[in-house]
């Protein structure tokens, strides 16, 4: 595998200098030159407006499959307490836009010991069919056996795409899965899009802690993975639909486990739903102090909104680690969320972008804060908060 | 016993910025480190050579420049250091990176005396690709099981014993055999500092064997770019969303301005 410039085409204009996240390519005496922090991406080739950039992969890679075999979309759920978890409905609400495009039917797949009763109730999310696997170990999840039964289906079944939910548990199997299928896997995608010449599924994630978006394609195999964050796309509406229903049960027992669950600890059950949430109250490092943040609870309640913060409100103890948002922490999607003195670095900005209405509070007018904010106020918090929270009482009152 | 530590070098990622001038990407001064979550693996795997008696194998597939990382975890008390470099392992995706680091612990372990008595340990996931995925797709490559997010962790003769962290309402207590792959939280414990001695013994006593292409004899359709089902189709800087307005005036003009605001876009 290789990368060439040709010199005869190149006018060294400097495009693919600046296309590159990987300071991989430079300008020298007016023509562009390949240096060894090449990553050999291709992102360079796009913004060639010459044509002048070239990669050449060994052919011999390439062993053709018969792209044609894949159809189908599926949505893998998991679960947690017989409750499933909501980004499953996210993923079938996209999923069924995607199915649309390529005319193919869309899938719901889940695993578990308790859901007949429950499958009437998924097939208002829009799905054609619903494979349910059922075992009675599968009410607690195993990491050996999604991936064995699981990996089974595909094979059998040739879906095209196959998204799952970029939680813990999603990211603990989906890798694993497409190991053995040898499929290509993107992660946290933000953005699924198709390609309707090649049937290529477009997988946009932010890369470079989100200052870069990068679009993945798996051009040359099938299944395309893909996981996705909750909160990103929205559930569907449910209505009534006539879906195929199929039950595969495995006998699946204890001793056959690589890894065994000897003990489950049930902590305190989080009150904070951040995730949910239509609107959210955050502070940052302007806050000041862990006094200060009553503040911004009380703004956070006359809006009836959940309370969040940056990582280093976290780290001061201002706040409980559950509420974090950001790239260690939560990402939410919120209808409006309030900024108060953070100043937006791009971890958490990550955490936070795709909400509806931004407004941002910093004294800072440089503050990143402000270039995704639809509404920024330049000024000091502590006098502003207490004003808005009169206000916001008062217009309360007057409905 | 052989603990194996997968490690990454990555930009200080808070030092990335775009220049808004220019909007292209700053890269000046950017700092190269060990993945933050790989130095609690490190830490993990010292621990366990206190406790247990191990070898300690750091292995790194990266650029040349990924030495320095590797120094550092040499410096931090690990016993061996390998680095995979070739231009030809150059634009893995996690499939290919997963095959040639299994290549390189194979390797390692043919001249050890007891094939299965080994750990492997990640970082739960990189700062910059932030994908979490090298680690199960290690696992299978070496057909061990896998506990991934780990907080806690106790090893009992054959048996590992591991608190898994899924969610903040629930921990979850595994216990799986060894031979076995973990990747672990950040919370599991506090990476130690490097001793002046351990520096020093890192760049005499100690050295970072380098791994290429020859010596690891892969299938070349399953490394580098060949290997990889995913491409980088492009790489963009996001857009910006929205119009922006910013409210000025006194606080009271201020709040009466935004109330007004959110009300016609039917939030309040």
């Amino acid at each position: 595998m290789s990368i060439f410039i040709d010199d005869e085409l190149c006018t060294g204009c400097g495009n693919c200098v600046e296309n590159c996240a990987f300071s991989g390519i430079e300008i020298i005496d007016n023509k562009a030159i390949i240096n060894e922090n090449c990553s050999f991406c291709g992102a360079c080739l796009d913004g060639c407006p010459v044509n002048a950039i070239l990669i050449e992969r060994e052919e011999f890679k390439i062993e053709k499959i018969d792209l044609s075999q894949y159809r189908g979309v599926w949505v893998i759920a998991e679960h947690y307490k017989n409750i499933v978890h909501p980004v499953a409905f996210q993923l079938l609400g996209k999923g069924g836009e995607l199915a649309k495009e390529l005319g193919v039917n869309l899938t719901f797949v889940i695993l578990g010991a308790d859901f007949d009763d429950r499958l009437e109730d998924f097939s208002l999310y829009g799905p054609d069919k619903i494979i349910y696997i059922k075992s009675p170990i599968l009410k607690q999840y195993y990491s050996d056996l999604y991936v064995e039964a699981l990996s089974d289906l595909i094979i059998k079944k040739k879906p095209e795409i196959i998204l799952i939910g970029a939680t813990p548990t999603g990211r603990d199997f989906a890798p694993r899965v497409a190991k053995r299928l040898n499929a290509g896997l993107t992660a946290d995608c933000t953005g699924l899009e198709i390609d309707q010449n090649t049937r290529n599924l477009l997988q946009t994630r932010p890369t470079f802690g989100g200052t870069l978006m990068a679009t993945i394609r798996t051009p040359n195999s099938r299944p395309q993975m893909a996981t996705v964050r909750p909160g990103i796309f929205q559930s569907p509406e449910r209505m009534r639909k006539k879906t195929a229903i199929r039950k595969i049960e495995y006998n699946f027992k204890e001793e056959d486990l690589v890894t065994k669950i000897i003990k489950v600890i049930d902590k305190e059950r989080s009150s904070v739903n951040l995730e949910e949430a239509e609107i959210i109250v955050a502070g940052g490092r302007g806050v000041g102090s862990k006094e200060n943040f009553e503040m911004i609870e009380e703004l956070a309640e006359v809006l009836g909104a959940e309370l969040g913060g940056s990582r280093v409100t976290v780290e001061l103890n201002w706040l409980d680690q559950d509420r974090q948002i950001g790239q260690t922490g939560k990402t939410v999607s919120p209808k409006l969320y309030i900024a108060c003195g953070i100043s937006g670095a791009i971890q958490h900005l990550v955490g936070m972008q795709n909400s509806e209405i931004i407004v941002a509070i910093n004294k800072d007018r440089k503050a990143p804060i402000f270039n995704v904010a639809h509404y920024g106020i330049v000024g000091d918090l502590h006098e502003i908060v207490p004003v808005l929270i009169e206000e916001i009482k008062k217009n309360k009152n007057k409905e | 016993m052989k603990v194996f530590v997968c490690i990454k070098q990555v930009p200080g990622v808070s030092e990335v910025r775009i220049d808004p001038k220019t909007n292209t990407l700053v890269r000046e001064g950017i700092p190269s480190i060990i993945n933050p979550y790989d130095k609690n693996a490190i830490e993990l795997a010292l621990t366990i050579k206190e406790e247990n008696g191990a070898e300690v194998i750091a292995i790194s597939m990266g650029p040349p420049q990924a030495e320095e990382i590797l120094r550092e975890a040499l410096s931090m008390g690990v016993d061996k250091a390998f680095l995979l470099t070739d231009k030809a392992f150059a634009g893995a995706d996690t499939l290919a990176t997963s095959y040639t680091l299994a290549l390189a612990i194979k390797r390692i372990l043919k001249s050890a005396k007891n094939k299965k008595d080994y750990l492997v340990i990640l970082g739960a996931q990189a700062i910059d690709g932030d994908t979490g995925q090298v680690g199960p797709e290690l696992a299978e490559e070496l057909d061990i099981p896998q506990i991934t997010y780990v907080q806690k962790f106790e090893l009992k003769e054959n048996k590992i014993i591991v608190e898994r962290i899924f969610r903040t309402e629930e921990v979850v207590i595994i216990e799986t055999q060894l031979p076995a792959l973990l990747s672990v939280l950040r919370e599991i414990n506090i990476p130690r500092f490097p001793t002046m001695s351990g520096i020093v013994d890192a760049y005499t006593k100690k050295e970072v064997i380098s791994l290429d292409a020859n010596e690891l004899k892969p299938d070349k359709r399953k490394i580098g770019l060949n290997g990889s089902m995913t491409e980088v189709w492009k790489i963009f800087i996001p857009e910006r969303k929205a119009e922006q307005i910013i409210i000025k005036g006194t606080n009271e003009e201020i709040a009466q301005e935004l109330c007004r605001n959110l009300k016609n876009d039917k939030i309040l």
